[in-house]
């Protein structure tokens, strides 16, 4: 069977870290890729954790935007967004510049604190 | 009044003033919103009709302007996550889709060197809100390719003040040529497939050339794909303008 084309994220994407963490913004030879989707299906859309491989390290992350049209009134961004976390949700970097979806504030309770570093919200 | 040899002239009305009716040019001007002409095919045209009751109910009671693929939005929706529940959004307006009530514009914007982009529903009731912010046509009905034009073309200030415009009848048209990032695009815009007439190509000859191979001149002159709504338009027109004055 073939499965169709997915324009959100998924194993092997290259994804681009947006908060101040030294490890998303130090520069490496291998852009930072996606190599496990925490769901179901594979595929990861906003809100869902994901496994990072930067730097040779394995590192969870939250993906905040991707370039996939999703429902409407909600946006789209022209890169596939990411914020490195730890395992028990503590966002790894202080500030988080670029814009992030208010859809995430739905599940408030596990993302509080990487919602509270954000400054922009669109 | 003597006429040169000293006869009276025959009285000669003034020349009649000229009244410039500025309402009634307003009214000729007509916009009639392309979400309201239905698309070519088999459906009842009842379905549009009922379709058009329901879209004219909404215009009654919020306004949505007069707006083309150009024009720089501001559009505020009640969201329940956003702080005071309100979302405002400032955007280009990169392409008008869908017929009926699901019609739908894509505003586009740059903030912090992100490029966002969202699609509104014209009809939906979370949106509270749609003003035009500066009245501007540019030469394409379709600005897609701003998502391969440099991010200046699409930045936008979201505290942007509202341009003031007098009400004349005429739309200006924005004559710019907008500068491309280098290739690969999302899409190969130089192919005349899209006629864009927005792009200032800096490629060279041999590729235009290229990519005029894929023209298909033959596509203007094919009737069977003729789709004329200017009579269909002026009925909707009627109706809706009757509808929305009562």
């Amino acid at each position: 069977s073939i499965t169709g084309a997915c324009r959100a994220i998924q194993k092997l994407t290259r994804v681009r870290v947006v908060d101040n963490s030294a490890l998303g913004n130090t520069p490496y030879h291998r852009p930072p890729k996606c190599i496990h989707v925490y769901n179901k299906t594979g595929v990861g859309k906003v809100g869902d954790t994901i496994l990072l491989a930067i730097k040779g390290e394995k590192k969870k992350a939250l993906i905040v935007g991707h370039k996939m049209p999703g429902p409407t009134m909600t946006p789209r961004f022209d890169s596939n967004n990411v914020v490195l976390i730890e395992d028990n949700g503590n966002p790894v970097g202080t500030r988080i510049k670029t814009p992030i979806p208010y859809i995430l504030r739905r599940k408030e309770g596990e993302f509080s604190k990487v919602l509270a570093i954000a400054r922009n919200f669109v | 009044r003597t006429n040169s040899d000293g006869k009276p002239a025959k009285f000669q009305p003034p020349p009649k003033p000229i009244i410039i009716d500025k309402q009634k040019q307003r009214e000729e001007r007509r916009f009639l919103s392309p979400e309201f002409i239905p698309p070519r095919g088999r459906t009842d045209p009842l379905k549009f009709y009922i379709e058009r009751k329901d879209m004219i109910q909404r215009r009654k009671v919020f306004n949505i302007p007069e707006f083309y693929v150009g024009h720089i939005l501001a559009v505020t929706t009640a969201d329940p996550y956003a702080n005071e529940k309100a979302n405002r959004f400032v955007g280009i307006c990169i392409q008008r889709g869908g017929k009926g009530l699901g019609a739908t514009f894509v505003l586009r914007n740059v903030i912090e060197d992100q490029g966002v982009e969202i699609c509104y529903e014209l009809y939906n009731p979370r949106i509270q809100a749609i003003e035009v912010l500066k009245l501007e046509k540019r030469l394409d009905d379709n600005l897609m390719y701003l998502r391969d034009a440099l991010p200046e073309y699409s930045t936008f200030d979201m505290n942007m003040k509202p341009v003031s415009r007098l009400d004349h009848e005429e739309i200006p048209v924005n004559k710019l040529q907008v500068r491309m990032k280098p290739k690969p695009w999302s899409k190969r815009w130089e192919r005349p497939k899209y006629n864009i007439k927005g792009i200032k190509f800096e490629l060279p000859e041999k590729i235009m050339k290229e990519a005029q191979k894929w023209s298909q001149p033959w596509l203007e002159f094919d009737m069977l794909r003729e789709y004329d709504t200017s009579k269909i338009e002026e009925k909707i027109w009627k109706e809706v303008s009757e509808e929305l004055k009562k």
